[in-house]
């Protein structure tokens, strides 16, 4: 070794405060460690986040879309599959999210001892959980772009609005990143790990993704309405057909405050977990 | 000498009821080697996350380079290097990636980190395996990554968490004669272990941990010589007469330890107080007369052997 200090410059890149001690404001440094760590991912993997919502697109949309002929949605008359490829999206936006942010955040605490070794330096609590949910988001987003493309080229994109559902799809997934994250931290073994697939399912079918909400009784509706993958659909079938309506800034709200509280939690977790 | 760079007063750290660590106090000064020495689960590696500003205390009172760990937490990570009981390289990058990206989480320019990464590979001998998977590594090779790794921000203090619990003897003596290079050339190096050789060789001082105690401060030679005697003769004669043997060696010596499978006796001359068992008329299967090392300390200290 020689004698060469790289200490000064380590100083500056620091933040004082009430978030010093969660917040170094290095978030990129664990977004950059991921990028790298990609270089050996096994790419069949991350090839089946956007396999699988073209899959059900052209089943369902295109396939099961002939049999049930146009649907009304706002009182207008769309293509079935025009009226489902925003809900595949919003899933697909959902499963990448939960993905990154359950399997692999479980992975990294329990068996790689990652986070042990990232939370030895002056990287604080807030720049991993930020940081993996970025680098979630990337991924989603991309998966996102090609979806959007393909639903393009099939002439389900009905309105220029449609350009909005890529930021929308980032912010859905990073509602459902920074909570998802949080709940990782809680669960212990691989059953556990299960619980969320439950969870996810019936959230699957049931949020408006195949069918509008009103074939439902009016208190099944109002449960609904309180999921997350509800809120995500209904925005984005709004920014993909056109059919736009004030529920939209809800919709945006709800996963502004998912976010505020998911990143929260997920902060004061791993605080707890690895700086008692 | 300067300020210590680490300073704990009745430091505790508490789980429930149970104190792992109760009321330690001792003191670092920079550049020294500095040694927690103790069986497992004597609170050695709480003491070091709490040091590490990775886990925060019950009570007492900490500064690690002059901060308290409870305030200034990030800052003082920054100037640590930690290097953990168990490994937790980063196996999905490879060996010299592993530096790097480390580095990136201090906040080190790309520039820094590269240079840096070059001169620890040097320095852990591992420049020939910069591309090699960690996992393709053997036992010593990661340890040494580990090490190179907490050098990577140039840390005023190194952490070591038993460096080399689990490696083996040759492995053991290259990281040792890594860490000496690192004491010589000025790093302030805090480890614990539950190995006699490994302290005696690397602290310049340590203190002797059980229960979350301290049971006694020094330099290695030191507490030798007040707790032990300068030799050590080794007895065994077998589980039977073990017992009688002991009854009839009762005075020699300075004084004397029964254990399960042998006897120990402390005396400035071993080779007399060999002697001194046959004119007795014992002839023990085997004996060995040794220097007194850290483990004579700690059994004099706990009534018990480091490693149980």
């Amino acid at each position: 070794m020689t004698s060469t200090s790289t200490r000064p410059a380590i100083a500056p890149t620091r933040r004082r405060g009430g978030v010093g001690a969660l917040y170094s404001g290095n978030a990129r440094a664990v977004v950059y460690r991921g990028l790298r760590a990609t270089g050996s991912t096994n790419y069949i993997v991350v090839a089946t986040g956007f396999v699988e919502p073209v899959f059900y697109l052209l089943a369902l949309g295109v396939g099961l879309g002939s049999f049930v002929g146009p649907v009304s949605y706002g009182g207008i008359h769309i293509p079935y599959a025009a009226y489902i490829a925003p809900a595949l999206l919003g899933v697909s936006a959902m499963n990448g999210a939960i993905y990154d942010s359950t399997w692999n955040v479980f992975f990294k605490m329990h068996f790689a001892r990652l986070y042990h070794g990232m939370l030895a330096t002056s990287l604080g609590p807030l720049d991993v959980a930020l940081g993996e949910i970025l680098l979630a988001l990337l991924r989603g987003g991309a998966y996102a772009v090609a979806f959007l493309i393909v639903m393009s080229a099939l002439g389900l994109s009905l309105s220029w609005t449609v350009l909005l559902a890529l930021p929308a799809v980032l912010l859905i997934a990073f509602g459902f990143a920074s909570l998802g994250m949080g709940i990782t931290s809680y669960l212990k073994t691989f059953q556990q790990m299960d619980w969320i697939n439950f969870a996810l399912l019936p959230m699957f079918l049931l949020s408006a993704t195949f069918y509008p909400l009103s074939v439902y009784p009016v208190p099944l509706q109002w449960v609904i309405e309180v999921f997350p993958l509800w809120h995500a659909v209904e925005l984005l079938r709004g920014l993909t057909t056109g059919i736009l309506s004030p529920a939209v800034f809800i919709h945006v709200g709800y996963f502004l405050v998912m976010i505020a509280v998911g990143l929260t939690f997920t902060t004061r977790r791993l605080r707890a977990l690895f700086l008692d | 000498m300067s300020a210590a760079v680490i300073a704990a007063v009745d430091l505790t750290k508490k789980y429930g009821d149970t104190a792992a660590v109760d009321a330690i106090s001792f003191e670092v000064a920079p550049g020294e080697a500095f040694g927690l020495l103790g069986p497992n689960g004597a609170g050695k590696s709480t003491t070091m996350r709490m040091v590490g500003a990775v886990s925060a205390r019950t009570s007492g009172t900490l500064e690690v380079l002059g901060l308290d760990p409870d305030e200034g937490g990030p800052d003082i990570r920054a100037q640590l290097g930690v290097v953990p009981q168990q490994d937790n390289l980063d196996t999905d990058l490879r060996v010299r990636e592993n530096l790097l990206v480390y580095g990136r989480y201090f906040g080190l320019s790309h520039a820094q980190v590269a240079k840096r990464a070059d001169e620890l590979l040097a320095f852990a001998q591992l420049e020939d395996r910069a591309r090699a998977k960690v996992d393709d590594l053997s036992g010593g090779m990661k340890r040494r990554l580990t090490i190179a790794r907490a050098l990577i921000n140039d840390p005023r203090i190194l952490l070591l968490d038993e460096p080399t619990t689990g490696l083996d003897p040759q492995a053991r003596h290259i990281l040792w004669d890594r860490l000496y290079r690192l004491r010589e050339q000025g790093t302030t190096l805090v480890l614990t272990t539950h190995y006699m050789d490994e302290a005696e060789q690397l602290c310049e001082r340590l203190v002797v941990v059980d229960k979350g105690r301290i049971m006694a401060e020094g330099s290695p030679a030191a507490l030798i010589r007040e707790y032990s005697t300068r030799e050590v003769l080794e007895l065994r004669f077998g589980t039977d007469r073990s017992a009688e043997a002991a009854r009839t060696l009762h005075d020699l010596g300075d004084r004397q330890e029964v254990l399960p499978d042998r006897l120990l006796v402390y005396a400035h001359d071993g080779e007399a107080a060999l002697q001194e068992v046959q004119r007795r008329g014992l002839q023990p299967l085997t004996s060995l007369v040794r220097r007194s090392s850290l483990e004579d300390v700690f059994l004099r200290l706990t009534g018990r052997s480091l490693i149980e």
